[in-house]
């Protein structure tokens, strides 16, 4: 059995009387790929925060390795390593000079230093740039940096806030693959992230945040597989809200439907798993004498799920809701 | 201490790299000898014998360069705080009194540099000298240390405190002149109206100019260097409790 290496109870943390985190229940398990998801201002960092010591929660509990956050801070900052979303490494210092403070600061012994350096970089394919100052890296060897300065203690748990926002496609995937690299040799991560591909492509274990609280729990399999089947997604040509709105009912009708909702124009239909869904969506269209701009049959990714449990499109909510804004508090 | 020599490294290194950032503050203080000890050779104050202007003006320049390295001492901090460095840094073991400690030492370091400058080419250039010689240099420099301890951690109260780095310059250059004002650091304690010479009693640079004075102008008075001293580490304590309170608030 894996033991938690996360373990929140009833965890809660208000700015300005507005829950940023309320009462969160929340389990990791060891050498598990966690994804915390959320639109912004969910309490993802707030929650993040709080897991790494740099917050006080208002109630409630968070153990983290065995250690309460609060109480043996120090035993817990030891263990844990913690990547942020912006780049911040000192800009002035050359990408060595920023890895020998963060590995002095995480107390790697002198003598071990050197080759710790030697074989992160290598592995993150930034050693021609090691002696570079960091002001002339571009973002991706930013964040390359940021990471293996993270990880120079060998810890068992590390936090990635948002690991792959800004980065272009290659600088990306080896990121990824980094963090594939990670779990083999068991390591824990911890993945606060807005991509729903790259919670698909890399979490074996998915909460949903939204105002502070869970609203989904789950592998990306079952979270999947809570909508309910596939999702036939149709649109009329017209555009009108009437048509729309009939469409949605006459399909909401039919018996192999399991449920109906809308993102925009178009409708979207959940379906159980089978081929004749999307003639049989067709026929009833076509008998109530809608006509129809496009459709389409998809099997449900993470965005499906993510908009059926938050109640809005997660891009769209960019603004702060239930928490600090994020800037103020970098 | 390793995590305080780490980042001690990291203030020295980035010194390194910005070496006409350095040498112009560095030398700054030779402004004042050249141009301001020069102006006031002349002057003539009432209710005080000044001998030799650029002897009587040495301890107030020394003290003001300290005071205002010190009161700068946590800009670093500053932009680690706004730039999220700050937040890596909190979240490793290192000590929070490290991040204390490596700032206090950093800017020490340079006030004793600058003092070693000033003290130096004044001798040079103004012909003037330390009347109690290398012990009361010595005593000079510790002075400095005790002036500089109690401003470094307001300094970072002010950083942890205060919204961002507009407010914090902004602060800066109101407190920087009228904290010079009030002070005997460019005239006689004595040729002061009354109610600025009470208000400087208030600041700390007073008791440090007060003291190194007496050094470079008359000799060992025990009596005024402990007095000086015994303030200052008052200043220091409360300061000290002061930040601790508010680090731990911010710090964690």
């Amino acid at each position: 059995m894996s033991t938690a290496v996360i373990q929140t109870t009833n965890l809660r943390k208000t700015y300005a009387e507005k829950a940023a985190v309320d009462g969160l229940e929340l389990t990791v398990k060891e050498g598990q790929v966690f994804g915390l998801l959320g639109p912004n201002g969910a309490g993802k960092t707030t929650t993040t925060m709080m897991l790494i010591t740099l917050l006080r929660p208002d109630s409630g509990k968070a153990l983290v390795l065995g250690k309460d956050v609060v109480t043996e801070a120090d035993a817990v900052r030891k263990s844990i390593g913690y990547v942020p979303q912006d780049p911040a490494s000192d800009r002035y210092l050359t990408g060595r000079e920023n890895l020998q403070l963060f590995a002095s600061l995480y107390e790697v012994p002198k003598a071990d230093q050197a080759d710790r350096i030697r074989a992160i970089v290598d592995l993150l394919d930034l050693g021609e740039h090691l002696d570079k100052l960091v002001k002339k890296y571009s973002g991706g060897m930013r964040k390359k940096l940021d990471i293996a300065a993270g990880l120079l203690h060998e810890p068992k748990l590390i936090f990635l806030d948002e690991p792959s926002l800004g980065l272009d496609v290659s600088v990306r995937r080896a990121v990824w693959d980094h963090i594939h690299g990670l779990k083999k040799k068991g390591t824990t991560v911890f993945l606060c992230t807005n991509y729903m591909d790259e919670a698909e492509e890399l979490c074996d274990d998915i909460a949903i945040i939204d105002r502070g609280r869970i609203v989904a729990r789950g592998t990306p399999d079952e979270l999947k597989s809570g909508l309910g089947g596939d999702v036939v997604c149709i649109s009329p040509s017209s555009n009108e809200e009437k048509v729309q709105s009939q469409l949605k009912e006459t399909l909401s009708k039919l018996d192999f439907v399991s449920g109906t909702g809308q993102d925009g124009k178009k409708i979207l239909v959940y379906v159980d798993a089978n081929e004749t869904a999307l003639p049989k969506v067709l026929d009833a269209a076509r008998s109530a004498s809608i006509e129809i701009g496009s459709i389409s049959y998809t099997r449900p990714g993470l965005e499906e799920v993510f908009l059926k449990h938050t109640g809005a499109h997660f891009t769209q909510r960019n603004e702060d809701v239930s928490g600090k804004p994020k800037k103020k508090r970098r | 201490m390793s995590a305080t020599s780490a980042q001690l490294t990291r203030y020295f290194q980035r010194l390194k790299r910005e070496p006409f950032t350095t040498l112009f503050s560095l030398t700054q203080p030779v402004i004042w000898l050249l141009f301001y000890a020069n102006l006031m050779r002349h002057a003539d104050f009432k209710d005080a014998t000044v001998a030799d202007y650029p002897t009587f003006m040495l301890a107030g320049i020394i003290s003001f360069t300290v005071f205002s390295n010190s009161l700068g001492g946590g800009i670093p901090l500053l932009f680690d705080k706004e730039n999220g460095f700050l937040h890596r840094l909190l979240a490793t073991p290192a000590p929070r009194s490290s991040i204390l400690l490596s700032r206090f030492i950093n800017i020490l370091i340079i006030s004793v540099a600058q003092v070693l400058i000033i003290v130096g080419l004044s001798m040079l250039i103004l012909d003037t000298s330390i009347e109690t010689g290398i012990l009361g240099f010595l005593m000079i420099l510790l002075i400095t240390t005790l002036l500089g301890f109690g401003l470094t951690i307001l300094s970072l109260v002010l950083v942890f405190s205060l919204s961002g780095h507009a407010s914090f310059f902004a602060l800066l250059s109101f407190i920087t002149l009228p904290a010079l004002f009030l002070s005997p650091a460019l005239v006689p304690l004595e040729s002061m109206p009354d109610w600025m010479r009470w208000m400087a009693y208030a600041n700390p640079m007073t008791h440090a100019v007060q003291a190194m004075r007496g050094l470079v102008i008359t000799g060992w008075d025990f009596g005024q260097i402990f007095t000086s001293l015994g303030i200052l580490a008052v200043i220091d304590v409360l300061c000290l409790g002061l930040g601790v309170r508010v680090l731990k608030r911010h710090l964690g």
